[in-house]
């Protein structure tokens, strides 16, 4: 510390404190009002304290079916956002790991063609090609399909370049002991590149697993059922401002639903995470 | 990169096995429909879907003289900059006074990057249950002062409405990178400074500020491309781009006119200018990080 200045540390304390409360402040309080009944939520200002209908509310939510959504429970709207965000982070790991282990430890011709085809679909975001994609998807028959929700958002040139870059730091002489070992490429794979990528992928597990958590558009497209929307969807199918009969209790449970998986899981694995973010944005 | 000296295994055909997937999704989901979209901006369809015809750049040129599309281009300008700034200038005071204090800097820190797990489409959607004028207690109190707050009807009140929600979920990860950047400066020029009778806010405007600058120029791109793009769900679950065409923006507009007014050789169009906009940005991002790679 240069100066000791105590002045100075408690207004940055404060500081911080506040910059808490406003980060804090939109969630709490639809947590309070996902406690409450249904009258006392259109009946503003609420309190800042919880009410009493945690249980009920949430067992209705969950269990009971919100009439908006053609009666589908939030439990299954979860479902899906779960399968989906495991899904797209599991399939591009998997996928990326692999096309990168072929790019960095063999030869063959069309190589770096192979390479910039995957690296320029950096520039190629979902919302530049909305419609085409649109109609490949129903052309196939994906429309309403977790295939269809998860698999064209499993391409990503950010995984393939991360585990690139670290493949390339791998020294030459551990392919070449393993080779005078005798392991084949599979076995190398496996025995040696696998462990060491670890924190690797766990870092980009917790990106990924958000990122599919998250998505907005393409689950928009993809879902015309309920029962197969995302539970950010859902959330959005339920509210409407002209109709008298939105359930803003049940909503503001679903909300909260919504954002407490991603949250633990970044608070949780937050040093994977710190580094996911850091690494991924190379 | 000397990768022509890596030690590599000799198979022939299982590296074209292994890229076998991923090339598979990137060619039908993404290379084949963006082929489309540009194919599809040079030809029009007649209203009833039955001929379409070559018309060349006549789509560009419509959609760069509608006025609809300047007012969303206007809006997405006026949108990214304010979201980029607060949230940036809001990250960067938090992450100078956590920098300042000794005790408790892990819980602040746990406690300001949460907001980043939550869907920006959501953060729309808590910002609106705080302020719409129905139900929300700010709303609430904001009314009581005799202010007329109405976000759903007035356009400039949407667009501090989607504005603040962008901000607020972008806060955590400036944050990060902010926190990141000062630790990266070497204390001892801050203590020369100080001996040298530079005070506090001195410090920061001549050396801190300065030696941040790479990591302030990042976040400015990656800041734009997170309001162009990422931002769209906000949009569409808070105002529907409206009232009016008020807080409609670039992405928003391609998905109306495509999904909803059904107009696919303007909607083409229109991708193909965000196409080129994502490729400018993307080639910005990476010169910086060449330049990173030198110097730093």
């Amino acid at each position: 510390m240069i100066e000791n200045n105590p002045i100075g540390r408690f207004i940055a304390h404060f500081i911080l404190i506040l910059g808490i409360v406003i980060v804090a402040f939109p969630i709490y309080y639809t947590f309070v009002a996902s406690t409450q009944t249904l009258q006392e939520v259109m009946r503003p200002p609420l309190s800042l304290l919880p009410g009493a209908h945690f249980w009920e509310n949430y067992k209705a939510a969950l269990f009971g079916g919100v009439g908006r959504i053609g009666g589908v429970g939030v439990g299954r709207l979860l479902f899906n956002t779960l399968v989906m965000a495991l899904g797209i982070a599991i399939g591009k790991i998997v996928i990326s790991i692999l096309s990168a282990y072929a790019i960095v430890f063999f030869r063959f011709p069309g190589r770096m063609v192979f390479f910039w085809l995957i690296f320029i679909t950096l520039m190629l975001p979902v919302e530049v090609r909305i419609l085409p994609t649109y109609k490949i998807m129903v052309d196939l028959g994906l429309i309403d399909t977790y295939t269809g929700l998860i698999l064209p958002l499993m391409a990503s040139a950010t995984a393939t370049l991360l585990f690139r870059q670290f493949f390339m730091t791998i020294p030459g002489e551990l392919v070449e002991a393993a080779r005078v070992d005798g392991a084949g490429p599979w076995r190398f794979f496996k025995d040696i590149l696998l462990p060491l990528s670890k924190t690797n992928i766990a870092a980009l597990f917790v990106i990924l697993f958000i990122y599919g958590w998250t998505q907005y558009l393409w689950p928009l497209l993809m879902t015309n059922r309920n029962d197969m929307a995302t539970i950010v969807i859902g959330l959005r199918k339920m509210i409407s401002f002209a109709d008298a009969d939105t359930e803003w209790h049940l909503v503001m449970v679903t909300s909260i639903l919504a954002i407490v998986p991603p949250i633990l899981v970044v608070v949780l694995m937050q040093r994977w995470f710190v580094r996911g973010l850091v690494e991924t944005e190379k | 990169m000397a990768s022509s000296t890596r030690v590599t295994f000799p198979n022939k055909l299982l590296p074209y096995l292994l890229l076998a997937p991923q090339l598979a999704i990137t060619i039908i989901f993404f290379y084949w429909p963006a082929s489309q979209a540009i194919q599809q901006s040079v030809l029009r369809e007649d209203p009833f879907g039955l001929a379409t015809q070559f018309v060349g750049l006549g789509n560009f040129k419509r959609v760069l003289n509608d006025p609809n599309y300047l007012n969303s281009l206007q809006v997405t300008v006026v949108f990214s900059v304010a979201t980029a700034l607060i949230a940036m200038a809001l990250a960067l005071l938090l992450a100078v006074m956590a920098d300042k204090v000794v005790r408790g800097k892990g819980i602040y820190r746990t406690l300001l990057i949460w907001p980043y797990a939550v869907a920006p489409a959501i953060a729309g959607m808590l910002w609106l249950f705080l302020f719409n004028p129905s139900m929300g207690t700010l709303a609430y109190l904001i009314r009581s002062t005799g202010y007329n707050w109405d976000p759903l009807l007035d356009s400039g009140q949407a667009m501090v409405l989607v504005v603040a929600a962008a901000a607020w979920k972008q806060i955590s990860y400036n944050f990060l990178f902010f926190v990141a950047g000062l630790q990266s400066i070497p204390k001892s020029l801050i203590e020369a400074a100080a001996i040298d009778g530079a005070g506090e806010n001195k410090r920061f405007w001549t050396i801190i500020f300065p030696l941040l600058a790479p990591t302030t120029f990042f976040l400015l791109v990656v800041n734009t491309v997170y309001a162009f793009f990422d931002t769209f769900g906000i949009i569409h679950a808070v105002t529907g781009g409206g009232p009016g065409k008020a807080t409609e923006t670039l992405v928003y507009k391609v998905y109306n006119d495509g999904f909803v007014n059904l107009i696919l050789g303007d909607s083409a169009a229109q991708s193909v200018i965000l196409m080129v906009i994502v490729i400018a940005l993307t080639a910005i991002q990476f010169r910086y990080v060449e330049r990173k790679v030198h110097y730093g």
